[in-house]
C-alpha cells in the first residue's frame, strides 16, 4: 500500500510545483445524476457543465432542491454522475471504482462540513491528522503538519482540546485545517457557515478568502446569497441545471436566504 | 495505511469510548466466568462422585436369592426362596469353574440381640466364612478372624465390628470376652476395623455395626434356616474390575445349570455389582454434565447476545464517524481492519480477564460451598474462542457493511 501511495504523493507534488501544467482543477462535462426509488426516477441534475480553474473562489448556490447538494457530492467524489464527465486536475474521476475514489478524495480534495463533522474521541490535532493517516504519512510528520494547519487557521493554542471544548466557530475553524493539511487541489465548502452565529461565520469566511488569497481553490456550496457574495464568482443552480448569468438570479432572489 | 497504524486506530478507538468499551468487556467477561465455573462444577462433580464410588469396590458382586414358584404357581417375592446354599458358593470358588472369581463368601445374616454382662445391643450378625474378611475388603484391629477351624468345629466365636464393640464394651477390651448372641454365648475373637458410614455398601446398612459368626455355627445355633445349607446371600470377588463382567457370566451360568434351570428368565437368583451403581451413577453424572453444559451454553448464549447487541449499536452510532472516515480518504478495507482490531481487542481483553475471573472464582468457591470445582482447559479455551467469535462477528460484519454505504449516506445517517 505505501509504495503506491508514496508514488501517488510525488506525482501530487510534480503537477502543483509545475508552473507549466495549468489544468483546471474542475471540468464538469454535462453531468445526471438520478435517484430512483422503486419505479419513480427523480433528476437531481440535468446535464451540469462548468469549469472551476486552479486559484478560483466560486460559490454555487441555489436554493434547497436545485440540486446543489447533489452537486456537491459529485464534486467531493462522495458521489458518482449517473452520467458524464467529472475531471479532477485533469482526472476522470466518473467511473472510478470505490477504492480509488477513496484515494481521491484523500488527496485532491479537502471538506469543511455545515456539521463541522469532527470526531468527539480525538482532540483538535488528532481530528487534524486524520487524513494525513489515511495517507500513510507517518506518525512524526502527521504531528508536524497537523500542528502547521492548526496555527494556520489560529488555533495554535488549542491543540490538544476536544472539539466538545472548543466553540462552533473554533470547531469549523479545525475543520478547516482538516481539509488544508493534505494540501489538496480543492477546498470544498459545504454550507460552512449555516451551523454558526454571525461572528463565527464571519471568522470562518474571513478565513477561506485568507485561504484563497494564498492561492488555494475554494469551491463553496451554500443558499446564502451573503455568503456567496464573498466569492469572486458564483455558479448558480435550478432544478438541476447552471442557472441564468449572477447578476439576474441576484436581483430576482436578492433578499431570499 | 500499515497495519501498525490500523491497530493503533483500533486501540484508540477502545480506549476512547472507556463506558462502551467496558461494558463490551464485562459482558463477555461474565459469560466465560460462567461457561468456567458451571462447566467446573460439573466435571467436580463427576470426579467426587466417581472417586466415591470406586472407594466402594467395584469388583464385588453378591448373589441373593430371586423369586421362587412354588409347584402350585405361587409366586414369592424377591429374596422369598432359600435356593442359595453353601454348595453354591463351593462351586464358585472353584478355579475351574470361574477362573475370574478370586474370592466367594456365603453369608447369612439376621437382627440378633447381643448381651454382654448388663448392657444388650441388637445388631446384625452376619454368618459367614474365613474369606468373608478378604470380599469385604475389611482388617482386624484386634485379635484375628473367623478360621477354617472355627468353621469346621462350629467354634461359638464372633468378630465385631467397632461400633458394636464399643456399645458393649466400652473401653474394655472386647478380645476374650463373653457376649450372648440370640442366648447362645459366644467368645470375641475379633475386632474389625472401623471403615466409616460413608463407604457403606449396599448390602449392610453399617459396616462398623455388625458382628460375624462361623457360618456353620449360625446356621445350627441361630438362624434354624430351613435348610442347614441354605445361605441368604454369596459375595463374590472378581480378580479385578476389569474381569467383573467376566466373573458375573461365569457365575450365572454356574449357578443356573447347579439349580437346573434352562432359561435365564426364569433364575432363582439375582446376581447385582457395584459396576451397576458405578455405571448408575456415571450416567447420572454425564446428565448432569450436559445440563451444567446447557447452563454454560445459555450464559454463553446470553453473553454473547450481549455482546453482539453493545456490537451492533456501537457500529450503528458510529455510522457517522465511518462515512467521515470514508470521506477523508479511508478506504472499506480500512474502515473494515479498524473495527477487526477492535472487536479482537475487546474480545481477547474480555476473554482473559473472565478466564483469570473464572479460575480465581475455581480456587475459591469450594471454600464456600462444599462442591469441588475442576477447571477444564477446553472449556476455558472454546469459552474464549467463542467469545472473540462472536465479537468479530457481530463487531466486523455490521462495519463492513457500513463501510460499502456511500460515504454521504453514511454522514447523514443520525
Amino acid at each position: 500500500m505505501s509504495l503506491s501511495d508514496d508514488t501517488a504523493e510525488l506525482r501530487l507534488e510534480r503537477t502543483d510545483t509545475h508552473p507549466a501544467i495549468r489544468r483546471p482543477v474542475i471540468e464538469v462535462i454535462d453531468v445526471w445524476k438520478t435517484y430512483r426509488s422503486g419505479s419513480l426516477e427523480v433528476d437531481a441534475l440535468r446535464g451540469v457543465s462548468f469549469t472551476i480553474d486552479p486559484g478560483e473562489y466560486v460559490a454555487v448556490m441555489g436554493p434547497s432542491g436545485s440540486g446543489k447538494s447533489t452537486l456537491m457530492h459529485i464534486l467531493g467524489c462522495l458521489d458518482v454522475p449517473t452520467s458524464g464527465q467529472l475531471l479532477l486536475a485533469g482526472e476522470d474521476v466518473s467511473r472510478m471504482t470505490e477504492e480509488e475514489l477513496a484515494h481521491v478524495r484523500n488527496r485532491r480534495i479537502g471538506f469543511v462540513f455545515q456539521q463541522f463533522n469532527l470526531l468527539a474521541s480525538l482532540d483538535a490535532c488528532r481530528n487534524v491528522e486524520l487524513p494525513l493517516l489515511y495517507a500513510g504519512v507517518d506518525r512524526a510528520e502527521r504531528r508536524v503538519r497537523a500542528l502547521a494547519a492548526l496555527e494556520r487557521v489560529g488555533l495554535g493554542d488549542r491543540v490538544d482540546h476536544r472539539p466538545g471544548e472548543l466553540s462552533g466557530g473554533q470547531q469549523q475553524r479545525v475543520a478547516v485545517a482538516r481539509a488544508l493539511v493534505t494540501d489538496p487541489d480543492l477546498i470544498l465548502a459545504d454550507e460552512p457557515t449555516g451551523n454558526l452565529d454571525s461572528v463565527s461565520a464571519r471568522d470562518v469566511m474571513d478565513l477561506l478568502g485568507e485561504l484563497h488569497r494564498s492561492g488555494r481553490t475554494v469551491v463553496l456550496i451554500t443558499h446564502d446569497r451573503d455568503v456567496a457574495d464573498a466569492s469572486e464568482r458564483t455558479v448558480l443552480i435550478r432544478d438541476g441545471r447552471i442557472g441564468e448569468p449572477t447578476a439576474t438570479v441576484a436581483g430576482g432572489r436578492g433578499t431570499a436566504g | 495505511m500499515n497495519l501498525l497504524e490500523t491497530f493503533r486506530t483500533g486501540l484508540e478507538a477502545v480506549a476512547s469510548h472507556r463506558l462502551r468499551s467496558a461494558l463490551t468487556v464485562l459482558g463477555i467477561m461474565i459469560g466465560i466466568t460462567a461457561v468456567i465455573l458451571t462447566v467446573g462444577l460439573g466435571e467436580g462433580a463427576q470426579q467426587q462422585v466417581g472417586s466415591e464410588i470406586t472407594a466402594l469396590g467395584s469388583n464385588l458382586l453378591t448373589v441373593t436369592p430371586g423369586s421362587s414358584t412354588s409347584s402350585t404357581g405361587v409366586r414369592g417375592g424377591f429374596g422369598s426362596a432359600s435356593t442359595l446354599t453353601v454348595g453354591d458358593a463351593a462351586a464358585l470358588d472353584s478355579k475351574v469353574v470361574a477362573p475370574d472369581i478370586g474370592a466367594v463368601a456365603p453369608a447369612t445374616s439376621a437382627s440378633e440381640s447381643l448381651v454382654a454382662g448388663t448392657t444388650n445391643w441388637t445388631t446384625t450378625v452376619v454368618g459367614s466364612d474365613p474369606s468373608w474378611l478378604t470380599v469385604r475388603g475389611r482388617t482386624m484391629t484386634e485379635g484375628r478372624f473367623i478360621d477354617q477351624r472355627d468353621l469346621a468345629t462350629r467354634a461359638e466365636v464372633t468378630v465385631l465390628g467397632a461400633t458394636t464393640a464399643e456399645e458393649l464394651f466400652g473401653f474394655r477390651d472386647p478380645v476374650g470376652q463373653t457376649v450372648d448372641v440370640a442366648g447362645q454365648p459366644m467368645t470375641v475373637i475379633g475386632v474389625l476395623n472401623s471403615v466409616g458410614s460413608s463407604s457403606s455398601s449396599s448390602t449392610v446398612a453399617d459396616p462398623d455395626d455388625q458382628a460375624v459368626v462361623p457360618l456353620t455355627t449360625a446356621s445350627a445355633l441361630l438362624f434354624g434356616a430351613s435348610s442347614r445349607n441354605s445361605v441368604s446371600q454369596i459375595l463374590i470377588q472378581a480378580t479385578s474390575a476389569g474381569t467383573l463382567s467376566a466373573a458375573y457370566q461365569e457365575a450365572d451360568a454356574e449357578l443356573l445349570s447347579l439349580h437346573g434351570i434352562t432359561t435365564a428368565t426364569a433364575a432363582d437368583f439375582t446376581i447385582t455389582s457395584e459396576q451397576q451403581v458405578l455405571s448408575t451413577a456415571t450416567s447420572v453424572d454425564r446428565t448432569l454434565t450436559v445440563l451444567l453444559g446447557g447452563i454454560a451454553g445459555i450464559s454463553l448464549l446470553v453473553g454473547g447476545i450481549g455482546v453482539m447487541n453493545i456490537m451492533l449499536v456501537s457500529v450503528t452510532e458510529r455510522i457517522r464517524e465511518i462515512g467521515l472516515r470514508k470521506a477523508l480518504g479511508a478506504t472499506p478495507r480500512v474502515i473494515r481492519r479498524q473495527f477487526l482490531v477492535e472487536a479482537s481487542v475487546l474480545g481477547s481483553v474480555g476473554g482473559i480477564l473472565g478466564a483469570v475471573l473464572g479460575v480465581v472464582g475455581a480456587l475459591v468457591l469450594p471454600h464456600l460451598i462444599s462442591n469441588p470445582i475442576t477447571v477444564s482447559p477446553a472449556a476455558a479455551v472454546g469459552a474464549i474462542a467463542i467469545a472473540i467469535a462472536i465479537g468479530i462477528v457481530f463487531g466486523v460484519y455490521p462495519a463492513g457493511r457500513a463501510a460499502k454505504l456511500p460515504p454521504i449516506d453514511a454522514l447523514r445517517s443520525e
